[in-house]
């Protein structure tokens, strides 16, 4: 690996990561936090020596020294207090082993993927595995994760302590899980995976660079999984093609000024062609299992939208997709997509009569697209909907995006 | 010219809550400071970092292995720089970035012989 590239920033976020995974390994889960503090105080030495000194020829193994010193040093201190100090005080005697940390390449990625399986473990609610896998899994600072999660420092600490809480009480353990429970449990993996990258592609900030690192971030930890025999699977493949596929179109839906562009206004020469590439080359490995996931829909309904060009065929094929996804997995989301499948697929009419049985009236989506089906047909009628649509739309570019519809409707009149 | 050894302590850091921005941020703070001293030729030498373990020995035999970590701040490393007088050293330990994390820097003039 090119390691003199790499910007500190980067080094940083792959590094934090390997070694904060590699020392909960050694020691157990019970004692991330020192891990995390270890590893913290590493980069600390780092920043300093680094800057008075220059970057050393290579920097990961500089980091590596130091934290394993750092770390035979915090745990040799602690065998001597828990056996010394402590049984002075209480009759405990807590065995504490301290061996050498590992940085082999080979433990770090069995350290990294039991973390990723420890974490996404549902035990804790979904939202503290986000941020425990942004913080464990991605290096991200507190700062980062309350600005993803549009929230403060004080909620997001308070989380994370919560979710290391219950890492402790359930005694989950840096393993990988026995095969018979490995497809459940990858299940979680790569759910949390896909939220993680929604975060960033729907995020709730403002910031640019934010939303592509955590889509980024997501599609790494994917590609993790894809490296390892047992977690390899089709599904795994499905959900990276998936991802691949949408964020192909990172840089064309959103203006400078960070407003969102439809699909169907994006310039499609700014759609990463590298990408939809490695997408389509996921999805063919994805088809070498022997079962069909929701992975494995949404990626095929994915890749139909990098095709810009419309068809008969492609909003068929699109329409079948979210019949078979709905059946599988029915989701207020899906139903709505599949609605607009419908529409381009089979007109207007049957669109509107299939979107008034839905009844999702709490959804700013139902809204945006009754009144997108209305328009042209009855734009008073249209108007009224993108006014309630308007009304429950949480993001400033969402609502600038209706404000506009409704203006220019109004001017048809 | 004289030279003057800058010593730096340091308060523990807050690690909980250190991001790749932090670290970015004050790698660089370190970088600008020293780089100023470099061009304007004061810098003699950039000193060794002192690791966190080490011992103390005590009047009467008695050794330790600490106390660094436990005081509110510990001796972090050093650099040797050259200056007309204790005056113009300690200008020139304006700008440290220990002490924008808390810490003091101690500037001490060495010994000519």
């Amino acid at each position: 690996m090119q390691q003199s590239g790499d910007s500190l920033k980067q080094l940083f976020q792959q590094e934090f990561a390997k070694m904060v995974a590699v020392i909960s390994k050694l020691y157990g889960l019970e004692h991330i936090e020192t891990a995390e503090d270890i590893v913290s105080d590493t980069f600390l030495t780092a920043s300093e020596s680094w800057g008075m000194k220059g970057m050393p020829a290579n920097p990961t193994a500089w980091l590596y020294a130091v934290a394993k010193q750092k770390t035979l040093y915090h745990f040799r201190r602690k065998k001597l207090y828990d056996q010394k100090v402590m049984p002075v005080i209480r009759n405990a005697q807590p065995e504490m082993d301290t061996t050498e940390p590992d940085f082999s390449p080979q433990h770090i990625r069995d350290s990294q993927l039991q973390m990723l399986f420890a974490i996404c473990n549902p035990a804790i609610a979904a939202e503290a595995q986000i941020g425990l896998a942004l913080r464990i899994l991605c290096g991200f600072g507190i700062d980062e994760i309350a600005e993803a999660f549009f929230s403060n420092k004080e909620t997001i600490n308070k989380r994370l302590f919560r979710a290391k809480e219950k890492l402790r009480e359930e005694k989950i353990s840096l393993e990988f899980p026995p095969d018979a429970d490995l497809p459940a449990r990858l299940e979680n993996v790569l759910r949390i995976i896909y939220l993680l990258f929604n975060e960033g592609y729907y995020s709730k900030t403002q910031n640019r660079v934010l939303q592509q690192e955590l889509c980024v971030e997501a599609i790494r930890l994917c590609l993790m999984l894809t490296e390892y025999e047992k977690t390899n699977r089709a599904e795994t493949n499905a959900l990276l093609a998936l991802m691949c596929f949408h964020a192909s179109r990172f840089e064309a839906r959103i203006t400078p000024d960070d407003e969102l562009i439809l699909y169907e206004q994006q310039d499609e020469s700014k759609w990463d062609q590298g990408l939809i590439r490695q997408g389509i080359h996921f999805l063919e490995l994805s088809a070498r299992g022997d079962r069909i996931s929701t992975w494995h829909i949404e990626a095929r309904i994915a890749s139909w939208h990098c095709i810009k060009e419309d068809s008969p065929q492609k909003w068929q094929q699109i329409l079948q997709l979210y019949d078979q996804l709905l059946e599988i997995n029915f989701s207020p989301g899906v139903a709505l997509n599949r609605i607009y499948a419908l529409y381009k697929a089979k007109g207007r009419e049957e669109a509107i009569k299939a979107a008034q049985e839905l009844d999702l009236t709490q959804h700013h989506f139902y809204w945006l697209l009754l009144g997108e089906l209305q328009s042209g047909i009855d734009n008073e009628q249209a108007q009224l909907y993108f006014k309630k649509a308007l009304a429950l739309a949480k993001t400033i570019p969402e609502q600038q995006g209706i404000k506009e519809k409704i203006r220019k409707l109004s001017e048809l009149h | 010219m004289k030279e003057f050894a800058l010593l730096f302590r340091q308060p523990d850091y807050d690690y909980s809550n250190v991001s790749p921005k932090d670290f970015e941020v004050i790698t660089r703070k370190w970088q600008d400071w020293i780089g100023q001293l470099q061009s304007g030729e004061k810098m003699v030498n950039n000193g060794t970092r002192l690791a966190n373990e080490g011992k103390v020995l005590r009047a009467g035999g008695v050794i330790t292995d600490g106390p660094f970590v436990e005081i509110r701040e510990r001796l972090g490393s050093f650099i040797i720089v050259r200056a007309a007088d204790l005056e113009e050293a300690t200008t020139l330990a304006h700008g440290c970035p220990a002490l924008d994390a808390g810490g003091s820097v101690e500037i001490r003039p060495l010994f000519e012989y």
